[in-house]
């Protein structure tokens, strides 16, 4: 079993560690760096709670070996907030429409829905649902977080900001 | 779930690669966006001891126009649905990747990968093999091209060798419409039944080229040819008709997702639909 060196731009800031050829990049991040927002769950590329944006896409961190991340960039939801005791604009709409109960799925949601809004920045309910499709939430029906994308939208829109969070 | 322990090899070329894979004895697998591979590996359903990573091979990478469309191995879904080329010349095969997983699989999965790994639900081998597509596998001692029919041998096996590695997707292009239904319980999911059609019309509306397969029915996917044949220069009306036997033309699989009599059943009126989406949009 080979070992290797990983390094990661995670949220802007270069973070190494050695690391199990088999590691996943979900568990280096959480293990290895102690990223623990992003969430493991299925460990098979069902559930969509271990997403995070990849090279600029959102993507499944169960499905990648943190071996071939190697040199990457990576957003986890740590990043998505400006600071770390505020929320920016998509998860505070999360906050206002009550898009999460037990906040297991939250992390892939609001991973999905930044990478929605980052190239879509006025979608209709049909690309909001496209988009959080590979994602399941066992709380809240889905309503809510369909609801949360659609203000976090209009709210960019509104304020002209050039993409969510930032 | 863990993949078992493996060693690790990110080739810098298709020839580095191959000689990595013939170094493992037949115990080695290529990884490209791994998106069904390390599920597989998850669940222990597959354990190789070296794993050889082609994706920072830029050779693999992208679409290129010629006689024909040839899609690099490496190419992403998504970068290969949004591609000009793919949209242009190659409609079915855009329009089959929008049914590939979700958005999150298709940023990270790639064209080859998909027809390595032969699932025989896995929208892209029916589309490439609806458009005539070759592949070409490289080894240590060369380089050959294989038809699309003959590469995709059951499921989860193709004509590979341990030492070859799939590096390229050729598909004549095709112009007129397309048409690709499935059937999957959730949308994203696995499909149970996929129809897809290619077709090309006269002047008089009748039927110049048609080109019609079914997947997730048999262990991989399927032509029709008989019906090809019989609707090739026809009116493509009256289709319940025309249809009306292709559930004995085919021989489908029970798994737990649905039974073999389910998937003949809806084979038949789901190939009447791709037919009908295929003829509208060559109207049009």
């Amino acid at each position: 079993m080979s070992r290797h060196d990983v390094t990661l731009t995670v949220n802007g800031q270069r973070l190494s560690a050695e690391t199990d050829a088999r590691t996943t990049l979900v568990d280096f991040l959480r293990d290895e760096l102690r990223l623990t927002g992003t969430h493991t769950g299925c460990e098979h590329g069902v559930c969509g709670a271990c997403a995070v944006i990849l090279d600029g896409r959102p993507s499944r961190a169960c499905l990648v070996f943190a071996v071939q991340a190697d040199g990457a960039e990576i957003t986890t939801v740590e990043g998505l907030a400006p600071s770390p005791d505020s929320l920016g604009i998509l998860q505070d709409s999360f906050w206002e429409e009550h898009a999460l109960q037990c906040g297991f799925c939250t992390p892939g949601m609001l991973i999905a829905a930044h990478g929605l809004l980052a190239e879509n920045q006025d979608p209709s309910d049909e690309e909001i649902r496209d988009a959080i499709g590979g994602n399941l939430c066992r709380c809240t029906g889905y309503k809510q977080i369909v609801d949360a994308v659609r203000l976090a939208a209009e709210r960019m829109r509104k304020a002209n900001v050039p993409g969510p969070g930032q | 779930m863990k993949a078992a322990a493996f060693d690790y090899i990110r080739a810098d070329s298709v020839d580095a690669a191959c000689r990595a894979l013939a170094d493992a004895n037949g115990d080695g697998k290529v990884i490209a966006g791994g998106q069904t591979l390390v599920p597989l590996m998850a669940m222990r359903l597959t354990r190789p001891s070296l794993l050889v990573d082609i994706n920072r091979i830029d050779a693999l990478r992208g679409v290129s126009d010629g006689d024909v469309v040839t899609i690099g191995t490496c190419t992403r879904h998504e970068d290969a649905r949004r591609d000009p080329l793919v949209r242009r010349h190659l409609p079915l095969l855009a329009k089959a990747i929008g049914f590939v997983g979700h958005q999150q699989i298709r940023n990270r999965g790639t064209v080859g990968g998909s027809l390595a790994n032969a699932d025989p639900a896995a929208e892209i081998a029916l589309a490439t093999l609806l458009l005539d597509a070759e592949v070409e596998a490289r080894s240590p001692t060369g380089s050959r091209a294989i038809a699309l029919n003959d590469f995709l041998q059951g499921a989860m096996e193709t004509a590979l060798a341990d030492d070859e590695v799939l590096t390229a997707i050729r598909c004549p292009k095709r112009a007129g419409g397309t048409g690709f239904q499935e059937i999957a319980q959730r949308h994203g999911d696995f499909a149970l039944t996929i129809a897809a059609a290619q077709v090309e019309l006269n002047g008089d509306g009748t039927c110049a080229r048609i080109a019609l397969g079914l997947g997730g029915v048999e262990d991989r996917a399927i032509r029709l040819p008989e019906i090809e044949q019989r609707l090739t220069g026809a009116a493509l009306d009256n289709l319940d008709e025309k249809l009306k036997d292709v559930a004995d033309m085919v021989d489908p699989m029970t798994d737990q997702h649905a039974s073999a009599t389910y998937r003949r059943r809806i084979a038949g009126p789901l190939l009447k639909r791709a037919i009908e989406e295929a003829v509208a949009e060559a109207r049009a």
